[in-house]
Formats: C-alpha cells, structure tokens, sequence
C-alpha cells in the first residue's frame, strides 16, 4: 500500500524550530529547517542520506535558521529551494544570527559565515506558481503565502500524490502584502500551521486606527514613542502604516528607525514589489513605498544616556530592534524614556516570558535592571496585535480552498490544536492529524496510475454510442499492456500485433434442455420468435440449416435419441459475447412461452 | 399622414434628380446608391483564392447594406458558401449573414431555412458556433414567430451533442435567448413537442467544460431576464456549482443562486449535517456570504455586489455575530478562553459570519468597494442596521486607497439621517479632516452638514477639529463655514450651552473685540447664528460686537447666516424673508397662462403679435428670478418665444416692401435677426438638460426658418447668382437632412413652415435660386407659430466661478514666456457630460483668446446634477508694462450632430452629404472673472 509519511522534527505541537520530514512515494523531502528563540540546543535534523530536497517557506529564523548548519555541518548535498526574496534576505539574517551567537553570547561549534555562503550556493530560487522538477517524478510548487516578504507555500507533488505545507501565511491582507492564495489543488496532505488555531479576529483596521490615534496624539502632545519591532517582517508594515498616515495627515514630526539590518532588507523589499499587495504594486510608478519620506535611519548616539534626544522639544516616533525589549537599542531607548509619563512605547507582538515587554505588558510598574538599579515606568504602554498568522477562520479558510483529503496541524500549542482539529474534522469530514515532535503519522494513499488509451479504440467507442455522460459509467473493451511501467489500453487487435501472438477463439458452449416434442426445426422455429420477440434491439437471425443466430452467438437446437420429448439446444459464444452468452441461456433455461395452438 | 411622408421619403432616395437645363453641372442632387449586390457578386467571382474571397467580404463588411438589397445579398454569399471550402471564408459569410439580418427594415425569416439547411451540413466547428450565433440573431429578430423559435430550439437542442464547446456555447445562448416561455404552446403541425428548455440546459451545468457550464448558467439567466419562472430544483444544482474550480462559473452560479432565492424566498430547505430546515433566502445569503472569501476576487466582487441587493432587515444581526469572536485585541486575551469559543463555530459553517468584514478587509480595493456599497444599501433600508455598520464604515476612513475612503465617506453621508453618531465615533470621523487630500475633507463636510450628534462635547470637537482643519488647510474656508452652518441649525440647543465660552463671554469683564476679518471667529460666528434662529435664548448671551458683528455678516455672507429675530432691534431683513414656502401651484399657473395667451398669437396683427411676445417674454423671465425651481422652463420658453419675436421683427422690415433685388445694405437688422436666433436655438437646444425630442424638433424648425431667413436677405443684398446657388443648395439638403431626422414627429408640424416647404420640394429642387428665394419668402411669412410643448424636467446649465475670486489688488506676477498656474475652482449645475463639454477660456486684453480642456479627472460629481470643476490653467503670454487684467469663464462646447438619430447605414459608412450641417460652437455660461496678472520681462 503506497503511503505517505510525516515526521514533525519541530514544530510538532508547538511554537517555533519548524523542521518537518515527508516521505512520499519513497522521496523523502525536508520542509523548513528552523531554530528556536527561546532555546540554543543543538537543532537536530535528520542526516542528509534520505533527504532528497529541503525546502524554506520563508526567511524567519524559526524556518530557515539552520539551514546551514544541515547543509555544511551535517553533510546534506542536495538542492535547497526558495522563492527569490527569501533568498535575498535570508543570508542577511542568517549572519545576524550568527553574530549574535558567537560575538556576543561566545558560542562555539556554530556555523561561520563561509557555510553560510556555501550553503546559500546550494539554493535554488523558484517563483511562485513555477512547477520545478526536482527529479523524474518530484516536482515543486510555490504558491503566495502573505506572512512576510517572499513567504510561500510549497506545494510536493509526486506522481498523483501530493501534500501542500503551508508554512507560516496570512489570510487578511495588510498594510504591505496580500493575503495568501491556493488553487483547488486537491492535495492528499495540507500541513499547516495553526498558532491562532482558536482565535478569530476582529477587523484589522480599528486596531489600525487605534494604533495611529494612539501615536498621533502622543506626538501631538509632544511626547515621544517607542515601537520596539523586530527588524523585518511587521517593521515594514508598521513603517508604511505611519508613513501613509504621515502623508495623508500632513505630519511633520519625525519618525526614526534604527539601523542595521534594515536597511538592507528595506531595500530588498523595494525591488521585490511583485511580492507586496495591490496598493504597492499598483502605485509604485509613481512612487516606491518603501522609499520613505518621513521614516529616516536612527544616529546611535541618539540612545547614549548623556546624548540629548534628535530634537529634545518635539515629539518623534522611534522603531528600534528588538522586538521584545531584552536587549540592545529598543532596551537603552526604553530605560531612557520610560521616566516620563507623555511618552508611550508600543508592543506589536509576542513578548516571550523574562523579557522586560512581557514584564510591562503584565503591568508590572517597577523594573529591576542590572547593577540593582530599579527603574520605574512612568511612560505609558501599550499593547497592539500586529502579527501575521492566519486565524482559525483563515486556516479553515484555505482548507476549504485546497480542498485536501487529510489535514495535519503544526507549529501551534497542543491545546489550541486539539480545539482546531476537531473543527476541521467537524466542518471538512477529512482526517486530521497533529503529531508530536519526533512522532510519524502515516497516510496511506491510493494514488491514481495513469494509463494511455490507443486514439483508434477511443474514436470507434465514440462512434459506437452517443457522447460519454459524465454521470454514467460506460464499458470499454481492450487490452491492457503493461510495459516499462506503463500502462496502456489499447484493441485486441492491436495488442495481438504488438504482441506477435495468434487470436485463440474461446468459445463457450452450453447445453439447454428443453420440454418440447415437436420437431427440431419446429423448436428452432419457436425459439427463433421467442428471442425475437424479447431480444428487439439484437440482430436475430433464423438460418437456412436450422440455427439461429443472436448476433454472433449461434443456437441449434437438437434431438437426443433417448428422449424425443426433450429437445437439446446447444448454445455456443465467443469469449467477447460473454454477456450476452449468459443471458440468453439463462433466458432459455426458463423455457419457451407455451406455443400458440 | 407619416406613412405617406415615409413613402416620399423613401422614393426620393432612389431618385436620380437632375436639372432639366444642362448650364449647371454642378447643382445635381444625387441620392442613390450604387447596387450592392451586383458588386459583391462581381467581387465574389473575381476572388481567385479564400484569401482573396476573403478581402472582399472584409473590405464589403465595411459599408453599410440599404434594407431592401439585403435580400440580394444574402442570396449572393450563400451562392458563394455552397462552393467554399475554406472555413475561413464560409465563417466570415456566417457572420455576415447574422449582421445583415440585424438591419433596421429587414425580415430575417426568408434566410432562415437557408442557415438551417447550411448548417446541417457543415463540417467544422467554427463555422457551425458563427451559424448558431445568426441564427441567434435572426431569431431575436423575430421574437413574435413561435414556430420559428421553436425550430431554432430545436436546432439548438440537436447540436447540444457538439464535442466542441464553442458550439455547445453558442446552442446554449440560444436556447437562453429563445427557450419557449410557455410551455403551454399549442404543439405546432410540425410536431415540435415544446421543449423543457430548463431541463436541457440544466443538465448542461455538469459538462465537462467549464466554459459550457458558464454558458449553461448564463441562458438560465437570460431566461429569468426573459420572464420565464425558473424550477426550484435548480436551487440544488447551482449549489453545487458554487464549488466549482473555475471562477467564472462560481461567479455565474452565484447569481443564480440570488435569482432562485429572490423567486422562492419562503421555500424550506433543510441544513445538511443536521435535521434543521430554514428558509431558502436565509440558505442563499449565506451562501453569498461565504463567497466573499472564495479564492478569485472576481467571485468576491459579484457575491459582495450581489449582497447589497438583499432587503432583508433580520439578518443583517448575524453578520457581526463575528464580533463575539474578536480577541487578539487584549494582550493576554487569547490564552485562556479558547473554551469559550466553541459554540460560536457553527457560524463559520453558515458562512455568514462577518462577511462583510471579510469584503471590507480584502486585498483587492474592487471588493472592497463593493462592500462598501452592499453596506451602504443596506444600511438605508435598515436603520438598525445602520447603527451597527457605523463601526466598520469609520473603520473604512483609514483605508489606504482614496477611492475606498472617498466611498465610505459618500456612504456615510447617505446613511447619516438614520443615526447619530457616538462620541468616539466622531472623533474617528474627525480626526480624517486633516487628510491632505481636498476631495476627502469636503466630502467630510458634507458628511458632517448631515450629520446628527449626541452632545455639547461632540459639538464642541467637531468645531474644535473643524477650526484645525481652517488652519492647516485655508481653502477650505467657504467649505467649512457651509458646515458649520448646517452643524448650528441642525444643533440649536446642543451649542446653546457652549456659546459664552465660543464668544470668550465673561460675566463681569469686557473681553477684547475679536478680529472681523479671522475666517476661524468667522467660523465661530456662522455655528452661533444658525443655532440662534432657532433658539431665541441665546441673543441675550451675545454681547454688543457680536450684533455689530452680525449686522456686518448678514450683509457681506447673507447665505450663510440668516435672519435673526434681534430683540431691540428692527428687523429689516424679515421683509425679505427667503424661505416662504414655495406655493407651485399659483407660479404654475401664472406660467401656463403666460405661455397659453401666446397661442392667440397668429390672430393677431404684426404689432399686437410683437406686443405680446414682448410682454410675455418680460413676464417668464421675472418669473424665472422669483421661482428658481420655474426658471428652467420659464427661461427655456422665453427663449424661444424670443426666437419667434425676432423672427416677426425681421419680416416686419421694409426691406420687403421693396420690389425685386435692390441689393440694399440696410438689412442689418435682419440678418441680425437671424444671427440671433441661431445662437439662440443653439442655446436652447445644448444649455438645458431634459430636453426631448420634442423640442429638438421645434429648436431645429426654428433654426431652420432662421436659415430660410438668412438666405433670403443674401438673396436680397448680393449681386450676383453664384453665391446663391451654393447657399440654396445647401439650404434645400438641410431641409431633406430635417426630414429625414424627425420623420416621426412631422406630422405634428402641420401648416408649419417645414410642412409646407416638404410639399413644394420637388418643385424647389428644380427651381432657379431666385424663384427659390421668392417661395421661401412667402412662406415664411404664411407659415404658423408653433407651439413649444414644455418638458418634465428642465434646467438651464450654469456654472458660477468660486475662484478666482477677482477681487485681488496684487497682480500675479510671473517671467513672461513663462507660464504660471491659476488654481480654477467653479461649481456646474445641470451640466450633462461635463467631461467632455465645458471648457475654460481666457481672454487677453490684447484680444487674444485661449481655450483649455480640463483633465476628466478635474471633475467631481458631488450630487446629482451638480459637479465640480476644480482644475489649473496655465496663462502665458509676453510682457506688459502694466498689471493688467484677463478675463476667465467658462464655456459650454456643442455639437449639433449629437442629438440628432443615427441611422444605422449612415455609421462608418461613405461620408455623408450632412456632414457639413454639424455645427460645433461654444457657449459662455457663467459670469467672467478678471485676475490681475503681470507678466515681466526677463531678467538677462
């Protein structure tokens, strides 16, 4: 029985470090090879003998931040596949990452940026829609994703047998991309990724709203906020929502984003404009949106304790990195501001527990910093969902688009996944599934094998009725001929040829006994018009030498010598007649109608 | 009387004319046309290859085919299709067999056993879809012929069996187009049982071809449009195809399923997956509603479209039920309720939950827009729904597309009279005036003219933002003060209390005077003084400047502050008092009565007649100033009755008392006259919207007899015949161009000068100019007045200037050579296509005149029959010495070609003799305004 097999290595039942095995009529393939936040174990893919592709959905570090790592430490040597921003940006995150981990936390045994290189070498861009050929029989698809720039679906196809992983996407549009799209793909397996398996979400543009209002007023008033943001992904939306809005507004106050790696990456996001939504891409001729105006690069000396602020009497907005206030310049801007009460800093995402955010967002007034000191936050704070995971309803959503056979649930909480599978099962009647980390959930599948039909035999069954109705089956006679792993339908005739084989006529005969005492020609007679009577649409034919004939299927009757009163029929038919043999014995067998006086 | 017009008619047409002297070649009249069928058999026989074939049906497609050779032509290309063997050629002949049935006059029915017979014995698919589509076009042709449409059906039902789509398609559409209404038809002596169109081409919803299940849904569509009941069965199957992988026959089959829903609302069907029954409209909204979020946008706009169209009330509720889900909004608001959660999960299954909040949030701006506008509907059919929209409209403010934002605003507008808005409700809507686009913040003023609001506190914002929005934007002052004046009226007693601290009032101190001229205390001013004239407490608050301020702004923006009932004060303005409620019916009669005495006209002698009009015309034209709603009509009839006046003057001339041609130069006058009435017939006939054609014909009647005028006095004061006979016969081409245009309505025109000329036709085509002139002469004064019959709706095109306002001193200075922009800002009433007809023109003192085309994009239509010009006009010109002043207005641009019908073989066709009589002129309508403008010489 043909299977497919699914091993979560991360991911499975939880946040973060996604690293999914499918094994697909014997071709194993590799989805995302990620990292996890929180934790600095050693990632732990599998070695690269069975692995035939890895594919990377997108360049957050939890999907692609051991890639080299498997590709150089472990030995992988196959093909990476991306779409081409992912490409792009992900070595830049990767080196980030990396610097992070050796410089400052001193790791060692960790990849170094040569691998890096090597291992973006062994990458291969795809498009969206593009079906690449991997090898003879797999081949992958990308298809839109929404969640980040270049984020994509990917979708593993071999033979008629498919599965489609999804990744981390977006069913709402936002500020900067689409929402992500599937065609009716039918796949035998969705995997997808369930973080909001329980929510569903209210309109994005009052959250929108309220976020502008909430900055606007503080600018107005003169104060100052801070938007700690990790450095791509939300950033760029959060950046283009405050620059429309400075623009429609008129504002003149300005807005800093600190350095780094942004830059680089804004100017990725710049070029890779098919990627963005339609606004973007309809309105980039006349301007780039991603070339701010009003968003300027933020000088360091800014977050200097000592140093005054870019303009100590007015208000300004500072997007700083990181995201959740553990560290580096968000954390320096903070302690600077968070004295007094007209400023504002703004948390748009998931602050992991321990982090300074997570701390002001529980409500805690007092920090305890290092060396002791004890900072009070008089600033105030405030909390907007930005994040570009798809809801329940979007996650329903594109089931209901892709229309799979099977469902498996990924990178999300055991509990809420629980929740969000019985829904699935509810709604769709598919099967659904949500493994543990390590554990594998096995599919059988039942693909379809496709055979080729010989045109001539296909045209004379069309010429024989009338159009195929899709509602009802039709019968077909041919022969099978299975060669090289093909599988073809073709006549009899042909087959014979091909084949160098002589026809064998198999014919079968029966014997009928009839109560009859009339004369052989007689009986011959009335089973001529009994037939001809019940069989109307068939050719029954009465021949000279006392036979008759039902098309090709020939009936004599016969007397035996030890009892004139029976008569004998003997049915004979060809093997092809089969059908028609049987019924007309069967319909002897029940006699002939009492003969008119 | 019009058919036997329309047999002169047609008999001229084929008339060769000719002078019986041969002196003047040139002054023949041909009418006719070369025959058609002739040539294209020629042309047919010549072909050598398809290719050639083909060119000559091409090049023959081009030009238009009289009614009556139709007939010879058919016969000719299906001659010519029995011995084609090229596909090609035999579609091209397909085709034009179904344009020729198409023309005007033509009865198809005698080709139609020819296509029938063709078609059953050709080959290729292409050909047969081409045949099938003429048959379509001779069928629809000749939609009384039961018998033929039945036989066309049962063509159709017969090629249903087609492997190609395209010809499956086009039996579809012509089923669709033809299917039999009744089935109830007496069976025809042929034997075609009537067919159960329905059945046939519903069981074409499951071919194979999605273009062909397209093609299924559509006929079912027509055949709704056509009147037919459709079966409630195919509730089901359109269901199905809801589910369909190719977009377009989700998008058909969407509309479907709202066509059943709309004919069997009550029915019950039952939910699956449980043993609930609902109703069959409840069951269709929420399958719309759940194509809102199909994966094609094409889809999500018609179902978002298709949702506006729903009425019912009760339902609206469980669109937002999506409300009870939102979280994410908190932090920490997810984690611990999940539980909670599940019994709201059905909804997902109905799929109704938050659809609009899907449309409104989706990528593409075109479904959002539409559910904008589905939202809009419904909200002014349901009041409580209304409230419930509010949020999610001003959510809309922020979209990031203008169009989007421009629609909620509309939107918003329309529905305001239902609700009132919260307190953060407005401040949203508010906080939107400092959009520094100009269109948003002025569709926001009107919003906010409309606009009710619950307490002082929201007054006060709203006068506070308004204020800001002065500051930061100057040019919207007329705009805002236009708000806030409907903001105090429609608010008396909310602003009553804010009033001592708008003033700055102290009890026991005098404050400081506040400056006249500051539009923001202006501003102030125009919210208290429309408050106040309904509110008689709150002049005693005022203090003394405030009364000096007021005398001041009722005289200097007396439409924006209005009469207040002072206490010590006279009450001057009260006299004047504009709003008495306009009592149509004696203003109505005083019109009728007018215009009726004018009918007596042709009894009277010469002076009485001129009296009269005289007195007539001062009489509408006073009217038309007391009664703006009458000015329409009342200037439109003085108008013409002063065409007339004109008229009679000129024929009143001595001029005419002289015997034969002296060729005097006194008939200035006359011809004056004429001039005139030219302009005037033209003015009449472009500057109203609502004119039917009715009038057009009296318009052109009068233009025409100015024209009869015109030649008359050339005839009188040329020397010399040549000029004349160019001008006689154009004359006479225009009067056959008349005819031909208003047939229809001749014969109301009795005893009226073009009656009369119709009659005398033959003879005057082949007079002399002179004997020409003199029968015009008597005609034209024999000829009766014709009465003006008034339409519905009529309305006289204006356009006032806002700005420039021309009342600047400082000159505007620029490098001459150079150009410099002028902001033009002018607001155009009953202005029918805009876009393409109003012009500015600047004039220069030098004489020199400048005519510029705004952009299409310049104009906004604000309400109906009201737009907005606002546009930039670059002036240039060399240097003066002095400042000096140009003139800017506004000109409407005519056509005279584009009232008149066309006539099918006309189009594209061998240029028309009446090309010359289209006349293209402009018409100034609205009042000039001087800019000072100083062009300086550059500096070397």
């Amino acid at each position: 029985m043909p299977e497919i097999r699914v091993t979560p290595l991360g991911a499975g039942q939880d946040v973060g470090r996604s690293c999914i095995l499918v094994s697909i009529a014997g071709k194993n393939v590799m989805l995302d090879c990620g990292m996890h936040m929180g934790f600095s174990d050693d990632v732990s893919p599998p070695d690269g003998r069975l692995t035939c592709a890895a594919s990377s959905s997108h360049f957050h570090l939890d999907h692609c931040g051991a890639l080299p790592y498997f590709s150089e430490m472990v030995g992988y040597d196959g093909p990476i596949y991306m779409t081409h921003p992912t490409q792009a940006i992900c070595p830049i995150l990767l080196e980030d990452y990396r610097k992070i981990a050796v410089d400052k936390k001193g790791e060692a045994n960790f990849f170094t940026s040569q691998m890096i290189k090597d291992c973006m070498k062994k990458v291969v861009a795809v498009h969206l829609h593009q079906t690449v050929q991997v090898d003879d029989e797999l081949e992958i698809k990308a298809y839109y994703a929404g969640h980040v720039l270049g984020a994509a679906m990917f979708q593993i196809k071999v033979g008629s047998e498919s599965v489609v992983y999804t990744g981390d996407y977006n069913m709402t549009p936002d500020r900067h991309l689409g929402a992500a799209w599937i065609d009716k793909c039918r796949p035998n397996l969705l995997i997808t990724e369930s973080t909001y398996a329980t929510t569903i979400r209210d309109s994005k543009r009052c959250r929108e709203r309220d976020f502008l209002k909430k900055v606007h007023e503080t600018v107005e008033r003169g104060g100052k906020v801070l938007i700690p943001v990790f450095a791509l992904g939300r950033a760029q939306e959060l950046c283009i929502l405050l620059e429309t809005f400075w623009e429609r507004m008129n504002l003149k106050v300005p807005i800093y984003f600190s350095t780094g790696l942004t830059e680089k990456a804004n100017h990725y996001y710049k070029l890779f404009i098919t990627w963005t939504n339609q606004k973007i891409r309809k309105t980039f001729v006349q301007r780039n949106m991603f070339e701010f105006k009003h968003i300027k690069a933020f000088d360091r000396a800014f977050c200097c304790p000592w140093a005054p602020s870019p303009s100590t009497s007015g208000g300004h907005v500072v997007f700083a990195t990181p995201g959740m206030l553990h560290a580096g310049q968000s954390l320096q801007i903070f302690r600077k501001w968070a004295g007094n009460e007209k400023n504002m800093v703004i948390m748009p995402g998931y602050c992991v527990q321990g982090t300074v955010g997570h701390k002001i967002l529980s409500g805690q007034r007092k920090l305890e910093m290092e060396g002791r000191q004890v900072l009070e936050v008089k600033m105030q704070v405030e909390y907007m969902s930005f994040s570009a995971h798809a809801d329940a309803k979007g996650i329903m959503q594109l089931v209901g688009q892709a229309e799979p056979e099977s469902v498996l649930l990924v990178h999300g909480e055991a509990k809420k996944m629980e929740f969000l599978k019985q829904k699935i099962e509810q709604e769709f009647r598919v099967d659904c599934y949500m493994p543990a980390n390590g554990e594998t959930v096995v599919l059988p599948t039942s693909p379809s094998i496709p055979g080729g039909i010989s045109l001539g035999l296909l045209k004379r069954e069309m010429a024989q009725g009338l159009l195929p109705e899709a509602k009802r089956p039709r019968l077909l006679h041919g022969t099978l001929i299975m060669k090289d792993s093909n599988f073809r339908l073709v006549s009899s005739e042909q087959a014979l040829k091909e084949l160098g084989l002589a026809e064998h006529q198999l014919r079968f005969t029966c014997r009928v006994h009839l109560h009859d005492t009339r004369k052989e020609q007689e009986t011959a007679m009335r089973v001529y018009s009994h037939l001809k009577s019940i069989l109307k649409d068939h050719c029954v034919q009465h021949l000279p030498d006392g036979s008759v004939t039902v098309e090709s299927i020939l009936i004599q009757a016969a007397a035996p010598s030890e009892d004139p009163a029976t008569k004998v029929l003997l049915v004979s038919w060809t093997y092809q007649d089969e059908e028609l043999g049987s019924y007309l014995t069967s319909l002897l067998k029940k006699g002939l109608p009492q003969a008119p006086s | 009387m019009a058919a036997h017009l329309k047999k002169r008619v047609y008999e001229e047409f084929s008339k060769v004319v000719q002078q019986p002297q041969e002196e003047i070649a040139t002054k023949k009249l041909r009418l006719t046309k070369p025959s058609k069928s002739a040539a294209l058999h020629i042309d047919l026989c010549k072909a050598t290859s398809p290719a050639d074939a083909l060119q000559y049906l091409l090049q023959f497609a081009r030009k238009p085919v009289e009614a009556e050779s139709v007939e010879g032509v058919v016969r000719i290309l299906l001659e010519h299709y029995y011995k084609e063997n090229d596909p090609s050629v035999r579609l091209k002949i397909a085709s034009l067999l179904g344009l020729l049935s198409k023309t005007a006059g033509f009865s198809p029915d005698c080709i139609m056993d020819d296509a029938i017979n063709i078609l059953q014995n050709e080959k290729s698919h292409q050909v047969l879809a081409q045949l099938l589509d003429t048959l379509l076009a001779i069928g629809t042709k000749l939609p009384e012929n039961q018998a033929v449409q039945m036989r066309l059906v049962d063509v159709a039902c017969k090629h249903l069996t087609d492997t190609s789509h395209g010809v499956r398609n086009k039996c579809l559409q012509l089923l669709g187009n033809l299917g039999s209404l009744e089935k109830s038809v007496t069976k025809d002596a042929e034997g075609l049982a009537a067919r159960d169109v329905q059945k046939i081409i519903g069981d074409y919803f499951s071919d194979q071809d999605p273009r062909v299940r397209t093609a299924a849904i559509k006929a079912m569509l027509q055949l709704h449009e056509r009147g037919l009941k459709l079966h409630q069965t195919i509730y089901n199957q359109a269901c199905k195809l809801l589910s369909d992988d190719y977009e377009q026959v989700r998008s058909a089959a969407v509309q479907l399923i709202w066509v059943v829903s709309q004919l069997y609302p009550e029915s019950i069907v039952p939910i699956p997956s449980s043993n609930e029954e609902i109703r069959l409209v409840d069951d269709a909204f929420g399958k719309i509603c759940h194509m809102v979020s199909d994966g094609s946008w094409v889809v999500r706009v018609q179902a978002a479209k298709l949702l506006r169209k729903r009425t019912a009330h009760e339902r609206a509720k469980e669109l937002y039920s999506s409300g009870e889900f939102s979280s994410g909004r908190k932090w920490g608001d997810d984690a611990p309720k999940e539980e909670v959660d599940t019994g709201a999960v059905n909804l997902i299954e109905s799929g109704a939950c938050g659809a609009f909040v899907h449309g409104l949030e989706d990528e593409m701006y075109e479904v959002r827009i539409a559910a904008v506008e589905a939202l809009c509907m419904l909200a002014q059919s349901s009041p409580s729904f209304a409230e419930k929209c509010l949020d999610f409209l001003v959510d809309m403010f922020n979209d990031e597309i203008e169009e989007v934002r421009l629609q909620s605003i509309h939107t918003m507008r329309k529905i305001s009279n239902n609700i009132t808005l919260r307190e953060d409700q407005l401040d949203t809507v508010l906080a939107v005036l400092e959009d520094s686009s100009r269109d948003i913040r002025e569709a926001l003023h009107e919003l906010l003219c409309c606009t009710n609001v619950s307490t002082k506190e929201g007054i006060h914002l709203a006068l506070v933002e308004l204020l800001k929005n002065l500051a930061k934007y100057p040019t919207d002052r007329d705009s805002i003060w236009k708000c806030l004046k409907f903001l105090g009226s429609r608010h008396p007693t909310l602003v009553l209390p804010l009033v001592p601290e708008l003033l700055s009032t102290h009890p026991f101190f005098d404050t400081a005077e506040p400056d006249m001229d500051d539009p923001a205390y202006i501003a102030v001013l125009v919210l208290i003084f429309n408050a106040a004239k309904t509110c008689p407490t709150m002049p005693a608050l005022f203090s003394d400047h405030t009364f000096r301020h007021y005398a001041y702004l009722r005289d200097s923006l007396s439409h924006l502050v209005p009469a207040l009932r002072l206490p010590g004060r006279k009450l001057v303005s009260s006299a004047v008092s504009p709003n008495i409620t306009p009592q149509e019916d004696p203003s109505q009669q005083f019109l009728q009565q007018s215009l009726e005495r004018v009918y007596s006209l042709q009894h009277l002698d010469p002076q009485g007649a001129q009296e009269l009009l005289e007195f007539t015309i001062r009489d509408l034209q006073r009217l038309g100033e007391l009664q703006s709603e009458l000015a329409g009509v009342a200037d439109f009839s003085a108008a013409y009755l002063r065409c007339q006046l004109l008229l009679i003057k000129a024929l009143q001339e001595k001029l005419w008392n002289v015997a034969a041609p002296l060729y005097l130069r006194q008939s200035d006058l006359a011809s004056a006259a004429a001039k005139q009435i030219m302009e005037e017939t033209y003015k009449m006939e472009f500057m109203y919207s609502g004119v039917e054609n009715k009038q057009v014909v009296i318009i052109h009647h009068m233009r025409l007899q100015a024209k009869a005028l015109q030649l008359i006095v050339t005839a009188r004061t040329t020397r010399g015949v040549d000029p004349l006979f160019g001008m006689c016969e154009k004359f006479l081409q225009e009067v056959d161009f008349f005819q031909r245009c208003f047939i229809a309505d001749l014969p109301h025109m009795q005893d009226s000068f073009v009656d009369k000329l119709l009659d005398l036709m033959p003879r005057l085509m082949t007079s002399k100019p002179a004997e020409v002139v003199k029968i015009l002469q008597t005609m034209l004064r024999q000829s009766t007045f014709l009465h003006l019959p008034l339409p519905e709706q009529i309305h006289k095109a204006s356009a006032t200037i806002i700005e420039p306002a021309g009342e600047s001193d400082n000159p505007l200075r620029f490098t001459s050579g150079l150009v410099v922009a002028l902001d033009v800002d002018a607001t155009l009433e009953h202005v029918q296509d805009p876009q393409s007809t109003v012009k500015v023109q600047v004039l220069y003192p030098d004489g020199q005149a400048q005519m510029i085309h705004p952009k299409p994009a310049d104009f906004r239509n604000p309400g109906p029959g009201r737009h907005r010009l606002i546009t930039q006009v670059y002036l240039s010109h060399t240097a003066w010495t002095e400042p000096c002043q140009v003139e800017v207005r506004l000109l409407l641009a005519y056509n005279s070609n584009a009232r008149i019908p066309k006539f099918s073989w006309i189009e594209g066709g061998e240029v028309s003799p009446q090309v010359e009589t289209s006349i293209e002129g402009t018409i100034p309508f609205s009042k000039p305004v001087k800019v000072y403008i100083m062009p300086k010489p550059a500096r070397r």
